[in-house]
């Protein structure tokens, strides 16, 4: 297993690389460092994503997942280090090429960021509309077939405000592939779906990186979901990459960090309370 | 200078240049959104037509007091057939377009700040550009435009209303002579004092639409920070209309 995914003895990764960088390389970043207000989030990351594989991001609350993403697409810029996205550091991008590199991917947020003014039908076609001069019945078909992968064609005239967390998440999916992306970066997918719901998102995922080849980012907590569809998985810990490889050499990981995570323990080097004074002395104390 | 004094000083001339440069990103962001006119209209709907009623019901009650006043006071002088031409230049220069902006920072204002606020909270905004969507385009510069073209709209709506207002006092209830009333408006009223109230209201509708959807874009992504951003919209737009409206006068004059 490595630290930054070079070497992976579960999934096959082509050996051949261009100046030192392999060849199907979509996302990379090396050496990373970021901080906000001071607090440093990330302490030199190193991570690399490979074309046609699902790559799994996970790690405690706060480590930075979210950030991360943030940084891939190019809404902030590392204080060090590069990342980079199909080649091209995004920190140096001018607007238009920036634009033009987020055209060719697709993200789902956490929090599904529907476009409330619109029904769920006009959210889907929001970047075909915005992107494309397809006749509409073209975009009719294109918006129903992803609606209906997510199972949501029969809510398509609904308002945003009508849907629940886990419906406007499907969505918001269906808005993130409607321009069949090359990359696909999913923010906490499975949070809020219900049993039935999450099963077809996950072999959604599966099928669209199987069928079309998308490269996915998958940032969850859901472990043993997660496990049964990624190819590869990074564990961020303390700004940095403390465990990578498959699902299965995870598993299998004598990492303490690792094991903690992979198996939900309160005690071990990643801690479950936030840093506080003494509980007894707190409690037997001085009330304030 | 004290250095809280300093530090105020320099907190202003920072949001003054922080606005300045959002001014420009919008204007720069017009361009482009004149070719969706559709979202302009929309806008045009959302700030004007649904403003129309506070608007009409403020420029009828204002007329009817300005009647009542004015004719108070001109009678003491015997010059009630003067009622026409005061009313008329006391709202063409400036009831209509300082009284309109205030009402329209209140209504449209506050809903436009909130809206956008709601929207960076939401991470709709975020969203957009992450689609490659630019939100200034898309979001800021349709609802700036649509603030810019309604003030204008609707204070030519208060004006002819509170007219009518004056009117209805002056001439139904107080006994001015109707023919007077109107030919005594129409004469005093010349070419310069419609381009007063009219240079006026564009300029309150670009300052208001600005200070609007800046306070929005810029809000803290939190019900207290969206909260924060409408209020000062209000104090903001109320204290830069009347100062506007001084300096517009002075140079009018």
């Amino acid at each position: 297993m490595s630290q930054d995914g070079h070497e992976s003895g579960g999934v096959n990764l082509p050996a051949d690389s261009v100046g030192g960088v392999p060849a199907d390389t979509v996302i990379e970043a090396r050496d990373v460092r970021y901080a906000i207000d001071g607090r440093p989030i990330f302490a030199g990351l190193d991570l690399t994503v490979r074309r046609g594989l699902i790559t799994a991001v996970m790690g405690p609350s706060g480590t930075g997942k979210t950030t991360l993403l943030r940084l891939i697409t190019g809404e902030i810029c590392a204080d060090q280090g590069r990342v980079a996205v199909f080649g091209r550091d995004m920190a140096t991008l001018r607007t238009r090429e920036l634009y033009a590199t987020r055209r060719r991917m697709g993200v789902l947020f956490q929090n599904g960021a529907l476009l409330t003014d619109l029904t769920v039908y006009e959210n889907v076609a929001f970047p075909v509309r915005e992107h494309t001069d397809l006749p509409e019945p073209l975009i009719r078909k294109l918006v129903l077939t992803k609606l209906e992968a997510v199972g949501l064609r029969g809510a398509a005239e609904l308002m945003p405000a009508e849907l629940s967390g886990g419906m406007a998440r499907r969505v918001a999916l269906a808005r993130a592939i409607v321009t069949d992306p090359e990359i696909l970066i999913y923010d906490e997918p499975f949070v809020g779906l219900d049993p039935i719901s999450l099963g077809v998102i996950l072999r959604l995922v599966k099928q669209m990186n199987d069928a079309l080849k998308i490269t996915s980012v998958v940032v969850s907590h859901d472990v043993h979901e997660i496990a049964t569809i990624a190819d590869y998985s990074y564990l961020l810990s303390g700004g940095k990459v403390v465990g990578a490889g498959t699902p299965a050499e995870l598993a299998r990981s004598e990492s303490p960090t690792v094991r903690q995570f992979m198996t939900g323990g309160a005690e071990g080097p990643v801690r479950f309370h936030y840093p506080a004074a003494d509980y007894a002395t707190e409690l037997l104390g001085v009330e304030r | 200078m004290s250095a809280a004094a300093r530090a105020g000083v320099l907190e202003v001339v920072r949001k003054t240049g922080e606005t300045g440069v959002f001014f420009v990103r919008v204007l720069a962001a017009c361009i482009p959104a004149l070719s969706r006119p559709r979202l302009i209209i929309e806008q045009i709907y959302n700030a004007g037509a649904r403003s129309l009623i506070i608007i009409m019901l403020s420029g009828l009650f204002t007329g009817m007091v300005l009647g009542l006043q004015f004719y108070d006071v001109l009678n003491r002088f015997g010059a009630t057939e003067a009622l026409g031409t005061a009313v008329a230049l006391a709202l063409l220069k400036e009831l209509g377009p300082v009284l309109t902006a205030l009402l329209f920072a209140g209504r449209a204002g506050t809903a436009l700040t909130s809206e956008i606020g709601l929207m960076r909270a939401t991470d709709q905004l975020t969203a957009m550009d992450v689609m490659a969507v630019d939100p200034m385009r898309h979001v800021v510069a349709p609802r700036f435009l649509g603030g810019l073209i309604a003030v204008p709209l609707l204070t030519a709506v208060f004006t002819v209303i509170g007219l009518f207002g004056a009117q209805l006092i002056g001439v139904q209830f107080l006994g001015v002579d109707h023919g007077i009333f109107w030919s005594q408006a129409q004469s005093a009223v010349a070419l310069k004092d419609v381009t007063e109230g009219v240079v006026k209201s564009v300029v309150f509708g670009a300052v208001l639409s600005l200070i609007a959807v800046n306070e929005g874009y810029h809000s803290e992504p939190t019900a207290e920070g969206i909260g924060r951003a409408t209020t000062r919209t209000v104090v903001a737009s109320s204290v830069m209309t009347l100062l506007l409206d001084y300096v517009l006068t002075a140079v009018f004059l």
